[in-house]
């Protein structure tokens, strides 16, 4: 990331945490780095997490400020983002 | 040319309609057939909404919808998981003071046929469906109605059929229907009792029959809990199902058990062209987000289009048919099919046994529209 340089942070919330994160990433990198495998269930209520990466394979949704099934891999994290996975979301 | 051993009826068509006959037919101790050009569920009926609703379009459609409600309620107990069976009520919701006198009737009527309603006042109707838009005067709730997964209703009726000697054929075509016998290519099988379930193309089959496809689209979107609990549909819809000579959209949404919404309801009269029209859909999609404006902010997952076995004066053909020996007709129910699968089964069963059915059947009767020419009404 060339436009940021490594120091810079931001404070996202993810499930009702606060967690420091560098700029610049999207929230699939950010919630991978924290350790989060299980971001959203499937219909059966399975655990699912990031494929593709890309924005097209859909299985790296989470609840975005508020707004279920967004695409992790294509948001990039900011200051305030809140974020809902599996853990704290029956998605 | 080969001849199969001889069932006591043949069902031509596994859609809901056909499921249902073929269970009442194999429970009345006949030895059923059912021969399906597909699979079993996988024509209109995949296609449809799946609503179990009263309509009062007619006296005979609320009879005969009536009457399967009841039905259906009385087999719900004992449906798989897998249908999905939902006892969510419909919330029929008036936008001006117009429509709540139309409410106002609607339950009169209801009540005159034993089927409970409620009037909703605008207050109540948004503490039950916040995400409806402000502004409406209210509604009218049916809490008998119910959703149901179609194709999956289908298989479980079939499977009651089963359960009582049924032979079920998939990817077996009707080519031709004879006196006493249908043909399958080279292979003609005998049975006394002949049933065209073939629903949007039981004119294939039975030329005379006054029935045309009427397409429609669906939406389906990702999953999101709470958004809607009951079955939405504005008051404005009879009206669009009742005109057949134009195309029309009418608002109508259901919760299904996976928390996703599915999103209806468009008519169109456009043979069989099964392509998605998209000044359709989005007339549709409008339509629903002029009633919920939050449905603007979901994501939708799958559109589809299918279609409706539609007759000129909207109520099914049931009874014999006298274009051949042994032939009976259960068809043509145009966007009620899921609904009235069951009671047409009752009474297909019932006429065929020469039992006196829980309601008049000659409304029903195929033969009132012989002669008649469907799309012009």
């Amino acid at each position: 990331m060339t436009s940021h340089a490594p120091h810079e942070q931001v404070t996202i919330t993810v499930d009702g945490r606060s967690l420091r994160v560098d700029a610049g990433i999207s929230v699939a990198a950010a919630l991978m780095n924290a350790g989060v495998r299980a971001f959203r269930r499937s219909v059966t209520n399975t655990e699912r997490g990031p494929l593709c990466g890309m924005g097209i394979c859909y299985e790296c949704r989470v609840t975005i400020a508020g707004i279920p099934h967004r695409r992790a891999c294509l948001v990039t994290v900011s200051d305030g983002l809140d974020i809902a996975t599996a853990a704290a979301s029956a998605l | 040319m080969t001849r199969s051993l001889k069932p006591d009826a043949i069902v031509i068509g596994a859609g809901i309609v056909g499921a249902a006959c073929a269970r009442s037919l194999a429970a009345d101790g006949l030895q059923v057939l059912v021969l399906e050009a597909g699979f079993a569920g996988g024509g209109t009926t995949a296609a449809g909404m799946g609503h179990l609703v009263v309509m009062d379009d007619s006296p005979a459609q609320l009879a005969l919808t009536a009457l399967s409600c009841d039905l259906w309620r009385d087999l719900a107990t004992t449906l798989p998981a897998s249908v999905e069976f939902d006892a969510c009520g419909t919330i029929w919701v008036a936008e001006d003071a117009t429509q709540m006198d139309a409410v106002v009737e609607k339950q009169r009527v209801y009540r005159e046929h034993g089927i409970a309603s409620e009037i909703l006042s605008a207050t109540q109707l948004a503490a039950l469906e916040p995400n409806l838009r402000t502004g409406l005067v209210g509604g009218l709730l049916v809490p008998g109605d119910a959703v149901v997964y179609p194709p999956r209703a289908a298989v479980a009726l079939l499977e009651g059929a089963l359960a009582n000697g049924a032979t079920l054929r998939e990817t077996c075509r009707v080519d031709e229907i004879r006196d006493h016998a249908v043909r399958c290519g080279t292979e003609v099988i005998e049975a006394n009792v002949i049933v065209n379930a073939a629903g949007a193309e039981a004119a294939r089959l039975t030329p005379a029959l006054p029935i045309v496809p009427r397409k429609g689209h669906l939406a389906i979107t990702d999953r999101y809990p709470g958004f809607c609990r009951h079955q939405l549909v504005e008051l404005g819809y009879l009206t669009s199902a009742h005109v057949m000579s134009s195309e029309s959209v009418a608002f109508n949404v259901q919760p299904r058990s996976t928390s996703q919404v599915l999103i209806g309801s468009s008519r169109e009269l456009v043979g069989w062209d099964s392509s998605t029209n998209r000044l359709m859909l989005r007339q549709m999609l409008d339509r629903a987000v002029h009633f919920m404006p939050s449905l603007a902010d979901l994501s939708i997952v799958r559109t589809w289009t299918g279609f409706r076995p539609a007759t000129s004066d909207k109520l099914p053909l049931i009874g014999p048919w006298t274009s051949s020996a042994g032939l009976w007709i259960a068809a043509g129910h145009e966007g009620l099919g899921i609904t009235s699968a069951v009671g047409t089964a009752k009474l297909l069963a019932d006429l065929i046994a020469g039992r006196v059915p829980p309601i008049d059947a000659s409304p029903y009767s195929p033969m009132r529209l012989a002669n008649s020419v469907v799309g012009v009404s």
